[in-house]
Order: structure tokens, then sequence, then C-alpha cells
């Protein structure tokens, strides 16, 4: 276990999911963190309030989600990487300002420690039920990034991975993970991330009174002044030309929408991470994510023991949702199983890309606990029948 | 109706020629100029820009004190005053 | 301050956002004159305009925002504040200005209002007030007087209204001022006193709604509106910002009520840091 002389976590670390994800930030250098109290996420702004100061960040305590969310998308418009983080009541709250984040092209992370729902649920307890908001949950057509850890270690990596994307598309980065990755504790090796891993904000090229905040570039990205350089943009959640200014035409509605949507499907194959596990040859496909995934694993595990050809296709990134895999695997596998803890949401995407070509099965858990390996087991066994 | 005194430093301010320019494309027709005028150098036209609205006009432009009080009250930054060798002071 | 103008420019045009004026207010609206006063501050201030960040909200106030030729955010219905908040812990250095109106600051931003004055962070807050919520077409707000008329109080106002400088001075708010806009010059004065000072700067300003508040109470055009403050006004620097509410009729106080010092959010957490900094 060591530190650097700045204050940087290096070294192997038992901790908890929680603990990794703000470690993780503070490597990808993160240096604002606004957010509130909320189980299972209060570890995140616990170890936040502790050791930004130590990094010489920013932590701030807001009255609410709404401030958090907001005060997120001002620190990163002054230059600072910035995360929130929170859970399912929470993450309501912020739904609007996420819009305007998504609208402004603001780079963030917010991490969502998923609890049981709806409405006050299970705080204490996993669940799995917000993954179609964290697509849908704000008004209005866009795309999100939506990342799904699965372990501590993971978490740790991926919210770097978070803050790497959110700079690379100018965009607001979900790390979508479950209370019981947030809160089991784990070995996690930390790292510094160095400049060569790290991703910054694209800059503007041309001089104040030539820049335009939303001029893109090719690959539909704008470069991104910050405040204070002199710039005198402006920018509003209004629908805007590239100029920044509002624009109240569907004209400008479709250039608009057309390129916040396209700058994350056009390079969706940058953004799409996957783990498989016995896919190449397998007639029944488990798709899972978080941590359902790991007790998938030891269901398609204990699956080819018995003889059949079972894989497990573990969706790291799930928004966008990897369409060209599903649809590959149908050609080739009888069923895709899909465990989640809710009662069927990303099921319906796999059933979507699939097309009939392959059946679609849900293997539901309500939430407040994980699957047993046995329910999944016995899904893979009915569905080679 | 007149809503304001003399100005107190009067006597002490320069009150070099001015002259009153006004944006006729931003004026909304307001009013706002003619009634904070302390000297009635500014009245209503009957000219109207191409939006409809009344314009106002410098009627006496010889009363123009240079204070600035029609630029300061526009909402619409459609006049102020520059004194006629060329400077302001504000 | 002496300028010399060498075209036949307005000489607050560098400014603003020149091709998108005339902008949309409407004819005798007070939001204009307030920025006026707001650009007119800031040359008397001193201030770097390269280093100010405007935040608004929504609603015709808000819409100040894409008019003036600074580092300008127009974000969504209540949340400036925070916005600002989090431009202001980002970069110190940025000297950040919140511009927006009543219903935005006090109703839906309430929350946000009061937490801001409480941190006493550093930022300079313009909230105008109408008295109603203009852009969507005149509906009651916070500071609606009781019984006035509006598109949600058919029958007059029932819902009793905010003392705007009384909630915030309660909060914690070291500068707390109001003006109409028609008090110009004290305006702008405040406005600049505000820019400099540290700590969280709130300025009322009275402004009339033309087209909708004072049409939907029968208070006549803009200038007549302008001549009620005229006479209902009195400058009362020192008052007590307890009793300074705005009734329909009667007198409006105006001034400024606070002026006092005390740490704000950034000293506070740069104590934090060294204290962090030295334990590692």
């Amino acid at each position: 276990m060591s530190t650097t002389e700045d204050g940087i976590l290096q070294g192997e670390f038992f901790v908890t999911g929680d603990e990794a994800c703000a470690e993780g930030a503070i490597a990808a250098g993160c240096r604002f963190f606004a957010g509130y109290p909320i189980t299972p996420a209060t570890e995140i702004a616990e170890t936040m309030s502790r050791r930004l100061p130590e990094v010489g960040g920013v932590y701030i305590q807001m009255e609410d989600e709404l401030a958090s969310m907001n005060a997120v998308l001002g620190a990163s418009w002054a230059g600072v990487k910035a995360m929130t983080s929170t859970s399912g009541p929470g993450f309501s709250l912020m739904m609007e300002n996420f819009g305007l984040g998504v609208m402004l092209e603001t780079p963030c992370v917010v991490v969502n420690i998923q609890r049981a729902g709806p409405s006050t649920g299970l705080p204490t307890l996993v669940g799995q039920g917000d993954m179609m908001q964290a697509r849908w949950g704000s008004h209005g057509q866009y795309e999100v990034i939506a990342l799904v850890p699965s372990s501590p270690q993971e978490i740790f990596d991926l919210t770097i991975t978070a803050f790497n994307l959110s700079e690379k598309y100018r965009i607001p980065v979900l790390v979508l993970s479950d209370e019981v990755v947030g809160h089991m504790s784990e070995k996690v090796v930390m790292r510094r991330a160095g400049p060569e891993e790290l991703v910054a904000r694209r800059r503007p090229t041309k001089p104040p009174g030539q820049y335009w905040p939303y001029e893109p570039d090719g690959d539909l990205v704008p470069p991104m002044a910050i405040a204070g350089e002199g710039y005198r943009f402006h920018v509003t959640g209004l629908t805007h030309d590239e100029r920044g200014y509002p624009a109240m035409t569907a004209a400008a509605q479709d250039r608009l929408v057309r390129r916040l949507v396209d700058k994350i499907r056009v390079n969706r194959n940058d953004i799409i991470q996957l783990d498989e596990m016995g896919t190449e040859d397998a007639e029944v496909v488990v798709c899972a994510y978080g941590i359902t995934s790991r007790v998938a694993r030891r269901a398609v595990q204990q699956a080819r023991h018995q003889g059949i050809r079972a894989g497990l296709l573990r969706l790291i990134t799930v928004w966008p949702f990897p369409e060209e895999r599903i649809r590959g695997l149908a050609a080739q596998a009888k069923a895709f199983v899909v465990p989640e803890i809710n009662y069927g949401q990303m099921v319906f995407e796999v059933e979507r890309c699939a097309g009939g070509r392959a059946k679609t099965v849900l293997v539901p858990h309500m939430g407040g606990g994980v699957h047993h390996p046995q329910s999944i087991l016995q899904a893979i066994r009915e569905a080679v029948q | 109706m007149k809503l304001w005194r003399k100005p107190f430093d009067q006597e002490a301010k320069a009150t070099s020629p001015a002259r009153v320019i006004i944006n006729k494309e931003w004026c909304k027709g307001c009013e706002y100029c003619v009634v904070f005028c302390p000297t009635g150098a500014l009245a209503m036209s009957t000219e109207m820009n191409v939006k409809g609205y009344l314009l106002p006009k410098a009627s006496d432009e010889s009363q123009c004190l240079g204070c600035g009080l029609c630029e300061a009250i526009c909402p619409d930054f459609a006049i102020f005053v520059i004194s006629k060798d060329g400077e302001r002071s504000t | 301050m002496t300028n010399v103008v060498t075209t036949d420019g307005n000489p607050v045009d560098s400014y603003l956002r020149v091709d998108r004026m005339p902008h949309i207010w409407c004819a005798g609206c007070g939001i204009g004159a307030a920025v006026g006063c707001f650009i007119r501050a800031i040359a008397r201030a001193g201030l770097n305009p390269d280093k100010i960040a405007l935040v608004s909200g929504i609603g015709c106030s808000g819409r100040a925002a894409g008019y003036v030729r600074v580092d300008s955010f127009h974000t969504t219905h209540g949340r400036a504040l925070p916005f600002a908040t989090g431009l202001k812990m980002g970069n110190p250095e940025l000297n950040v200005v919140v511009f927006s109106g009543d219903g935005d600051l006090a109703a839906i931003g309430g929350n946000h209002l009061i937490h801001s004055a409480r941190r006493n962070i550093d930022m300079t807050v313009i909230c105008i007030n109408n008295f109603n919520y203009g852009m969507t077409g005149g509906q009651l707000g916070p500071t609606t007087p009781l019984e006035a008329r509006s598109s949600t109080s058919p029958y007059g106002n029932f819902d009793p209204p905010f003392n705007l400088p009384h909630v915030v001075a309660a909060c914690g708010a070291t500068y707390v001022a109001r003006w109409t806009v028609m008090h110009l010059r004290q305006l702008e004065r405040s406005i600049a006193e505000a820019l400099v000072k540290p700590g969280f700067s709130f300025i009322e300003v009275i402004t009339p709604c033309p087209t909708l508040y004072a049409r939907m109470n029968k208070l006549g055009q803009g200038v007549d509106v302008l001549h009620s403050y005229q006479q209902r006004c009195i400058v009362q620097n020192g008052a007590d910002p307890r009793e300074v509410e705005i009734g329909l009729s009667g007198p409006i106080v105006v001034g400024k009520f606070v002026d006092m010092s005390r740490p704000t959010f950034g000293d506070h957490y740069q104590k934090i840091l060294h204290k962090a900094q030295k334990k590692r």
C-alpha cells in the first residue's frame, strides 16, 4: 500500500466498491464532487469528502440532488473534471439536469449505485431496476453512455473509462453499479492513470471571435471552451445553433438532435465493451450485467459441466446497447437467457435485437438479493429443450 | 411630466453640446427616454420603424446636457448621447 | 471614465451580442434597463469582462444571459444558483453573476436561494422582480402581492408573497439591496459594489411588466408604472429587511439594507484544504 506525493493511491487495497469508485475518479483526474447522501452510495461521498481536499480538489455537499447535478455541470464548465453519485430516488431527481448536461454537451460522470425500487424501496438492498431509466430518464430525444461494473476492481477501472468517454464525447457518462458491488469488499489494484491513458476535452483551435461553441469536428463532437478564457460564449438548454444561440425552428432541432444522438451512435464501436466466456460455440447465451453476471458465470460453468454449450455475454457497456453482437449471436444460438434484478428491462433490448431468430428468456428477481445460480441454470436447461 | 429634478452637479459638470443618437431598428417606442429627459430635449415623433413602433426624436438637441439618463433608462439600448467633440463622460 | 466614441455605436455595444438585437423583451419592460445598469456596473467596478461568468435561469429575466457578451449560461428553471456554485468552486477566479427572475430564484429555485445565501458563496445575484411569471403568460409567483390579478389568480391572489430581502438576509446574505429600474444610478452603483464584494450579494430589482402584470392589474403603461415607483418608493438605506414587504399599493422601500462581512464558503474551504494537506 502506498501513495504518491500528490495523494493518488497506488498499490493493492481491500476496499468496497464505493470507495474504489471514488479512488478511480481521483485517479482519472476528478477534482470536483458535489453530492447528497443516499444509501448505498453515501460512502462515495464520504470518501470524496476525505480524499478530494487531500489532492486539492473540491468536495461540496449540496442541498439536494438537483443542486448536485447542476453544480457538477457548472464545475465542468469551469474546466474541472466533476462527478456526482446517487441511487434511485436521487437519480430521478437528477434527470432534468442530466438532460441539461446532454444538451450543453458537458463532460462529467454520474454514478448510480442501484437499489431496489420503485420509490423508497429497499434502501440497503440491491436492485437493477434503473437500467431503462438510465436510457430514457430525461425528457426528449438523446443518447447515453452507461457502463456497468461487476466488481470493486472494475468500478475503479470503469470510472476512469467513464471520465475518458465523457471528455471525448462531451456527454455526462453513467456508471450504473448496484448495491452489492458498491458494498462488497474485494482486492482492488489502484494505479495512477498516466497522461497517455487519460482523455481531456478537445480545446478550441479558433481564437475568440471566430470560435462557436457547437461547431462540430468530423466526429460530431465540438471543441469545448471553458469559462474565464475570453471566448465569451453563450450556451443554453434551449434548442440552439452552432453559435450556441437559441434557434426556435424545426430545422435547427433536426440538426441538433441528430448530431447529439449520432455522435454516440456513429462512435459506438469505440464505446462498447463486452466480456464473453464460451460464446464461440454457444447454443444458449446468458446475457447479464453487474453483480448478476458473476452469478451467471457460475451457472454457465455448471451448464457446461452438464454438457450444455452455454456461454456468457457480459455487458460492460449497456448503453449504447451492443445491438450488433446480439444480432450476431442470435444467428448462432438457440436462446438468450437474461437474468436481471428487475422484472424485465434489458431483456427487451435483447429480444428486439434477436429479431425472433433466437428465443429470449427472462430470469427476473424483484430485488433485495441476488439470483441463485440454480435459477439461471434451470432457465438454461429449459432453453435448450 | 418630469420624473427628475435638475441634476445637482449641473454647474460642475461639463455640458458641452451633445448629440443624441437613436437606433431606429432597436427602439420599441416605450417613451421612457422622453419622460426621463430632464430638459425636454426629446419628444415622440410621428415616425414609425419597420416593426410599427413610434420613435422618439431629439426635438430640441440644443437642450441636451449629455446627462445620459435616456441612455441609461432605455431598455432597448436604442439611444445614447455623445458630446459634439466626440468625447463622452459618464 | 471617458470613452472616445469613434463610431456611431452605443458604447455598451461591446458588452452586447449585437448580432441578436433587438432583444425579445416587450416595449417598456424593465429588464433591458436592468441589464444596462449591470453592464455599466461592470465598467464602473473596473472588472475584466473575460472573467465574468453569467448564469441565468428560465423566464424573461433569464434571457439576459443570451444578450450579454460574456461567458454565459442559460440553464434550467430554478437551478442557476447551484450551477453558479459549481462554476465558482471550480474556478474561484471567475466573477460569477446570477441574473434571473423572482419565480426562478424564489419558487422553484427557493431551496437553492436559501442554501447559497447560507453558504455565503461568493457571487452576485440580480433578482428581477416583476411580480409574476412573465414568459409563460403572467401567472402568479412567489412575490405576487395579495389580491393582485394574474392569469392563475383571476379572483385575486390569496397566496401570501415572500419579502425577498428578508428571506435572503435571514439566510445569511452579506449584501442585500433593492432598487427599481427607475433608480438607475443607485442600481448601477449597488451592482458595482456587489460585484467586487466577497460573499453572497443579492439585489432585488423591481421592474414593470407592461404586457402582463401591469395590464392585468390596471397599472397602465410602462411609464405609468415608473411614475408609480416615483410616488411609492421610499429610499431607506439600512432599513430592517423584515419590514420591507410590498403590497399592491402602499410604499415600496428601496435601498441598501444589508452590507456586512463574514467568511465566504471559499474562505472556509481554504482552511479545510490546508488542514487536509498538512495531515498528508
